[in-house]
């Protein structure tokens, strides 16, 4: 991080790449990705991070006061947690501040930085600047990228955004500017930022606060530009363009209105207002009131993690089991396998269950069949080497003509709106009162052609620079790699089960966001057939037994995929299985479904709008009905309320119910005795589950800056992001919908190692150490002999003992539809 | 049982439903929105079983006299209901949209901060549509048009915080309004060629018709003219075309009932309702065929271009209806009828499905996506295929067009009084307007060649008040005051044109008195309260003071005549007394009522909507003061 220490030259240059750090990082909608919305902080401490994201952009981190306090008066915030984070802060001064944080109104209100500038043009120069060059700019940008929405394509082809302007000025009858000075600055090949900066501002040391505060009036599009600058691959239809020629376009714009409104004799902005870009960076001073909020918020989150620590303690740690589990079965560390999971286990107590990234250590790219272009099926960060083909017979594309573009035209839509407009009228009340699977849907069984074949084993083929399908030795890799990392060596069941998961919805814009993100925003089935295939080959169990992992030659692996939505399972190349396995498969089946109708039961009871006193297959009904009901913004909750990532043992956490709020990584410390598999599993669960959490954190926090705000006037626009309305901004982040229930409180991992062994597997990873060391993540160790806590605390850990009590339950169901609110921890003896 | 009676249904069971809906407190989404789906739903039933004992009587135009609101030796506000085959289609595509709608926007707007507002709003909107649509006559048509105009201005200002849609939902207020001036003017007109209110009925009477405009083919050219305004501004016809796009701010439903379907179909609505009247007229029928045309070739361009999803709807639906135009123009009113059925269910389902669009033509594309061809043209083809492009891409400037050509010059005139202030409007135009006054009362004769000059001045004067207060931004209260006085001086300028009863001025002033010091008096309470009085940014006050901004409104809605205040009828009565040949006395008093309407819904919005308020210390601290309470609280919870 060492451009942020060293400020003191601001170029242009260095100025539109400190720009590119601070956009959103938000790809398009097809590939959406959770990640921290406030990344370009990272470096700082989490609650410093907040101070100065708060002053420089008015992004906010917190809660309102009033909130915290009404939390703390529904006791969501526990008293003696308040007092015990007041202690820590303040020591014998924790009275004198609890009647701070009770009572006194500190709100200090201060404008952010970043827009102060240009907010000139309006106050003083009378002239709203934004709302005439806006509208065009931001039609031009979208018209110019986007995807496939508009009839006629952009009219001209030119290698970057400026170019085509360029090209359109001089190559039509129409003008895109209208005055002399700006049409003769476009002209100019070798134009330069300064040049036109030099206009607009006239003082060199203000040119960066000019352009943060330009770009940040608009931070979807510019986000949307900065980030396909660095991703083009993210356009299927390509089209190249910079962060740099966007500005200079939009400089060009405003030279343009302002010429026009004040004719080429105005002053520029910087020669009348004094700014410098180098205190729109200055570290701003943590006041009383920022620490009255922090005090609130981690008294907030400890209030819970407390219940999960006292929960933990609680458990009672089973004899290991010798003998071999009924059947074992992987999925993926997602929190909404939380639930299932536990489910499975109540319905066949001799089973075992684990969890791990639902990529199942298997990168690649995948090409379906008839597909044009191959979508990548790996955590996001990964780069893959390989390309896995399917082959299919039959597979058709279901169609919709009321998406065809002839009901737009003028002969063709005038016969459309005679013929398909009555069509839809029946759709309309066929879809409205009875919802049913369409062509609209995004289902995640549709991924994949299960009656496919995959190419899973290498040919000899190359296509694209990617290998197509794996090598023996590298297939052996990747399933050690898996089986290490969970532990599991040894007692394979007859079946091992690999099951992927993904979701199914219906008008939902955000679709890729619910999938797995494991998988880069796809469902898991593809990786689910692989890894099992590979596991099942003969000679890739050769491999392994000589690097020590024995698989009997009984055990079979089976893909399957859960899907999150629709609760239900669809297994792959269940042919393989010997006769003897396909029975305990058929039997396991039941339980699976069981499993399945009872997660749906508990799903059931935050949605509110669904009628819960029916029978549970019922339910079930109801609950896969919203996955193609038009009008559901919610079909499923996805990863809201998520705020725990647990990596140990099941045995360390069997039967305690976490709410489905818990990523759930497989691991044992016995196994791992290096930290290697550690090292793997941190590496990706921090930044992946860590992401998770901060994107729902601040999209809940600040929904108009860092969320989406609420889905239903969403406009897709050119369909690569939303915008409300015709004329507005991308937004970026979730939309409220997805994050209402969210309590945002950060994430807490919870690791199962020797306090030492994990202080050394974190610190060998400076980005990984830097989620725990600024705290962007809690992280709390349990230690294998004492069984105690340790809290990660000043680069080192202490300890920790949880004050709640722990209620045992009986019977869960009975407590399950009581409330749609977050339930506390509890300790379950049967569903 | 006369069958006509049944009709009353049709009016009673939304505005029922509207009434009830208002009522129900917010937080009963259920109830609120089951009442909005059964008003619907009902009235869908009750619809339905009519036609079948229509169809008894084989499908004859019905006409419902309902009641006298006013009446004077002169003049007579009749309310009015008819119903025909037109009105049939109307009615029961406006039913069916709206119980789907009604029922899809309980599941979808479910937590939506504002659940009762839309609701309250779409019921509105539908009792509205259905008076338009069934209106027996002109007045009681405009009932339902005003509640229209002000049901969308609400429904686009749905996120009433935000800046764009309140900027948008002022845009759309407005091009509406300039669709009134026609209605009124048209009022204005007819009044003189037939000396009554026309009923539709008797309009579809051929004979009459063709011997009423015998000898007045410029009154008739007149009324039809502005006919096709009013059905222009609505429909969103060339040149009014820009607002359609940008009145999809709302929820996706609500997008899908006003601006993919029935509000936008109105304007058909209004040319196939008046058919009888310009059937003879060729000029007219090719003029509505041309704009028609017109709209359909540009808008079809600019739909070409468009990347966003629900602009592309619009601006298709909008070429379809510029070929509805053509063919009622040319008098094929069961294919327009059944273009703007298929029309309306269309585009409401394609909206309705809008966000699928991602996913879909995503994997369209992924599936079967093919590298554009290099196209080979002669650079002059090439020249001219790029400066269409770029012109559909600036929706051919339209919106520029009409603020040029509308907008500006007003406002240029508006700020030729920019030197006036709150006290010099005191000191200046209410001892003068007292001497006009009391020169009138006296009955003082001022020469006949002043004389006749003074009723078009002082509305002149009025007309001047308004743009005052349309570009007035220092200070709201002048801009209210500016609107109050208006009425005044164009009451004044009525009545020196011809005798204007004090009934009918009471009638008139009652409304703007009352609501017009309602306004002064919430104008006032906030400058001392919240120190805000200029009207330079929108101030989002509705969020801290949701009642006051509803008085607010109410005030508003009463001062520009909407159908709550006797003004209403007072404008309808002011016109009565303009003569057939005071052009400028009636172009002025229309411009006024323009006008008047735009600058106080702009008050309004400027006032209330917008932006979050910024909280000031006071406000924020949260808590009330009593800290002792809390303290006892909080000991006690931690000593548990």
């Amino acid at each position: 991080m060492k451009h942020h220490s060293e400020r003191q030259a601001f170029g242009v240059e260095e100025i539109v790449h400190e720009l590119k750090h601070f956009l959103p990082a938000q790809a398009p909608l097809k590939d959406f990705v959770h990640h921290n919305t406030l990344h370009a902080f990272q470096h700082l401490p989490f609650f410093q991070a907040l101070k100065q994201a708060h002053s420089q952009f008015g992004y906010k981190g917190f809660l309102s006061l009033d909130t915290y306090r009404q939390l703390y008066r529904e006791g969501k915030i526990k008293g003696e947690i308040l007092q015990q984070v007041l202690k820590e802060h303040f020591g014998i001064l924790a009275n004198h501040w609890l009647v701070k944080l009770m009572d006194e109104s500190v709100q200090s209100h201060e404008d952010a930085k970043v827009g102060r500038f240009r907010s000139h043009w309006r106050n003083d120069y009378h002239f709203n600047l934004d709302k005439i060059t806006h509208p065009f700019l931001f039609r031009l940008l979208s018209a110019y990228l986007d995807q496939g929405i508009s009839i006629w394509s952009f009219p001209v082809e030119a290698k970057g955004f400026l170019n085509a302007i360029r090209l359109i000025q001089q190559e039509s009858f129409s003008s895109i500017l209208k005055t002399e000075r700006a049409k003769g600055l476009l002209a100019k090949s070798d134009l330069g930022l300064e040049e036109l900066l030099e206009i607009l501002v006239g003082k060199p040391e203000a040119y960066g606060w000019y352009l943060f505060d330009q770009q940040f009036a608009h931070p979807g599009w510019s986000g949307m530009v900065s980030v396909l600058e660095s991703q083009p691959g993210s356009l299927l239809d390509s089209k190249m363009i910079t962060l740099e020629d966007l500005i200079k376009v939009e400089c060009l714009l405003e030279i343009d209105a302002l010429d026009q409104k004040f004719g080429e004799s105005w002053s520029p902005l910087g020669v009348r207002f004094h700014y410098d870009t180098k205190e729109l960076f200055e570290t701003s001073l943590f006041e009383e009131l920022d620490l009255v909020l922090q005090c609130w918020q981690e008294a907030f989150e400890w209030s819970y993690y407390d219940e999960v620590l006292a929960g933990i303690s609680a458990v009672n740690q089973p004899e290991a089991k010798p003998q071999v589990p009924s059947f074992q079965a992987l999925f993926c560390i997602d929190d909404r396998e939380c639930s299932t999971r536990r489910h499975l286990e109540f319905i066949d107590p001799q089973c075992a269950t684990y969890g791990t990234p639902g990529f199942f250590n298997v990168e690649f790219f995948f090409q379906p069949e008839f597909g044009k272009f191959h979508t990548k099926s790996c955590p996001a960060p990964v780069t893959p080497k390989y390309l896995i083909k399917e082959k299919a017979d039959h597979k058709k594309l279901a169609k919709d003509a009321h998406f065809h573009q002839n009901s737009h035209s003028l002969v063709r839509g005038w016969l459309s709106a005679q013929t398909l407009g009555f069509w839809s009228a029946l759709k309309l009340v066929g879809n409205v009162l009875r919802p049913s699977s369409s062509a609209l849907e995004v289902s995640s069984f549709k991924h994949m052609d299960p009656k496919g074949t995959l190419t899973i084993e290498y040919q000899g083929l190359e296509e694209d620079g990617l290998q197509v399908g794996f090598k023996i030795e590298e297939m052996a890799d990747r399933v050690e790699g898996l089986l290490r990392s969970i532990g599991l060596l040894e007692k394979f069941s007859p079946l091992v089960y690999l099951i992927g998961h993904g979701a199914s919805s219906i008008n939902n814009t955000h679709y890729a966001g619910y999938d797995c993100g494991a998988c880069c925003g796809r469902p898991g089935s593809v990786n689910a057939r692989v890894a099992a295939h590979m596991g099942n080959h003969p000679e890739v169990r050769k491999v392994l037994e000589s690097r020590g992992i024995f698989i009997p030659e009984t055990t079979q692996f089976l893909g399957g995929l859960h899907d999150t939505t629709k609760d239900e399972i669809e297994f792959y190349d269940v042919e393989v299985l010997s006769p003897e396995n396909l029975r305990l498969h058929q039997e396991n089946q039941y339980k699976f479904s069981k499993t399945l109708d009872i997660n749906s039961l508990e799903r059931s009871r935050r949605f509110d709008t669904l009628k819960k006193n029916r029978p549970l297959s019922g339910l079930h009904e109801a609950v896969k009905k919203r996955a193609f009901s038009l009008f559901e913004p919610r079909p499923e909750y996805n990863h809201a309320t998520n705020s725990l990532c647990i990596v140990s043992r099941k045995s360390t956490i069997k039967g305690l119910f976490f709410d489905r709020r818990a990523f759930l990584n497989s691991y044992d410390y016995r196994k791992d005795t290096q930290g290697k598999a550690l090292a793997k599993i941190l590496g990706a669960a921090a930044p992946v589950c860590g992401g998770i959490n901060l994107e729902y954190y601040f999209s809940r926090m600040d929904p108009d800056k860092l969320g989406a705000g609420t889905k239903l006037p969403h406009n897709v626009m050119g369909l690569i992001g939303v915008a409300n309305g015709a004329d507005g901004d991308l937004r970026t982040g979730l939309p409220y919908q997805m994050v209402e229930i969210h309590d945002p409180i950060r994430l807490m991992m919870i690791v199962e190692q020797h306090p030492e062994l994990v202080l050394e597997v974190l610190q060998s990873n400076p980005a990984t150490y830097e989620w725990v060391k600024n705290h962007w993540v809690h992280f709390v160790v349990i230690d294998p002999v004492s069984r105690e806590f340790l809290r990660f605390k000043d680069e080192g850990f202490v300890p920790y003992s949880p004050k709640a009590k722990t209620e045992h339950l009986d019977h869960l169901q009975d407590k399950l539809l009581s409330t749609k609110e977050n339930l506390p921890v509890y300790v379950i003896d049967s569903l | 049982m006369e069958l006509a009676i049944w009709i009353q249904f049709m009016i009673g069971i939304p505005l029922l439903g509207f009434l009830i809906s208002l009522v129900i407190p917010e937080q009963k989404e259920k109830l609120l929105s089951r009442v909005a789906f059964y008003t619907a739903g009902i009235n869908l039933g009750s619809v339905l079983v009519f036609l079948v004992f229509w169809a008894g009587i084989g499908f004859q135009a019905l006409n419902l006299k309902e009641f006298v609101l006013f009446k004077t030796d002169h003049f007579e506000f009749l309310v009015d209901f008819f119903f025909d085959r037109v009105g049939a289609v109307y009615v029961v595509v406006g039913a069916v949209l709206t119980f789907l709608i009604t029922f899809y926007s309980r599941y979808y707007l479910h937590r939506e901060s504002g659940y009762k507002r839309f609701f309250n709003t779409v019921l509105f909107f539908y009792l509205g549509f259905n008076i338009t649509v069934l209106a027996g006559n002109f007045e009681t048509l405009f009932v339902g048009w005003e509640i229209l105009g002000l049901s969308s201005f609400l429904l686009v200002a749905f996120y009433r915080q935000n800046l764009l849609p309140t900027r948008n939902s002022i845009k759309v207020f407005s091009i509406y309004r300039i669709g009134d001036v026609g209605l009124i003017l048209a009022m204005w007109a007819s009044h003189h060629l037939w000396h009554e209110n026309i009923t539709f009925l008797k309009l579809s009477n051929a004979e009459l018709v063709s011997e009423h405009l015998a000898g007045h083919t410029g009154i008739g050219m007149f009324i039809a003219l502005m006919l096709l305004l009013a059905a222009a501004a609505k429909s969103a016809q060339f040149p009014f075309s820009s607002w359609l796009p940008r009145a999809m701010e709302g929820p996706t439903p609500s997008s899908a009932i006003f601006y993919g379907s029935l509000s936008v179909h109105l304007g058909v609505f209004l040319l196939l309702r008046t058919f009888p009247f310009w059937e003879n007229q060729l000029t007219v029928r090719i003029l509505i065929g041309m704009m028609g045309l017109m709209t359909a070739i540009v808008s079809t361009m600019i739909a070409r271009v468009q990347t966003s999803v629900k602009t592309q709807i619009g601006y298709a639906s909008l070429t379809q209806i510029g070929i509805m135009f053509i063919e009622v123009a040319a008098g094929l009113e069961v294919l327009a009828l059944i273009h703007f059925m298929g029309n309306a269910f269309l585009r409401t389902y394609q909206l309705l499905v809008s966000p699928s669009v991602v996913a879909y033509l995503i994997r369209e594309q992924f599936y079967g996506f093919e590298p554009k061809a290099k196209k080979t043209e002669s650079s002059w083809m090439n020249r001219l295929r790029i400066s269409f492009y770029v012109w559909s891409l600036k929706e051919w400037n339209l919106d520029r067009f009409i603020n040029k050509l509308v907008f500006n010059p007003l406002k240029r005139l508006g700020h030729k009084l920019d030197f006036l202030t709150y006290r010099s409007v005191l000191y200046y135009f209410i001892p003068s307007y007292l001497l006009g006054f009391y020169l009138l009362v006296s009955g003082y004769r001022i020469p006949d060649a002043v004389h006749g000059v003074l009723p078009a001045g002082f509305a002149f004067i009025a007309l001047l008040m308004v743009l005052k207060s349309f570009t007035e931004r220092r200070s709201a209260r002048l801009a209210w005051t500016m609107l109050l006085m208006n009425h005044f001086w164009m009451v004044l300028a009525i009545a020196e044109n011809e005798n204007f009863s004090s009934l009918e001025i009471g009638t008139y002033l009652s409304g703007v008195v009352v609501f017009g010091l309602s306004g002064l008096l919430i104008i006032s309470w906030m400058k001392s309260h919240l120190g805000q009085s200029g009207l330079f940014e929108y101030q989002g006050n509705v969020k801290s003071y949701p009642v006051l901004a509803f008085l607010f409104l109410l005030s508003v809605l009463g001062l520009m005549g909407f159908p709550i205040s006797p003004t209403f009828i007072g404008v309808d009565l002011l016109f009565s007394h303009i003569h057939e040949d005071q052009v400028l006395l009636a172009f002025f008093a229309a411009l006024a009522f323009v006008m008047e309407g735009i600058a106080a819904v702009r008050i309004f919005a400027r006032l209330f909507l917008g932006a979050k308020p910024k909280l000031d210390g006071k406000n924020q601290s949260g808590l009330p003061e009593t800290p002792s309470s809390l303290l006892s609280v909080k000991s006690s919870s931690f000593q548990s």
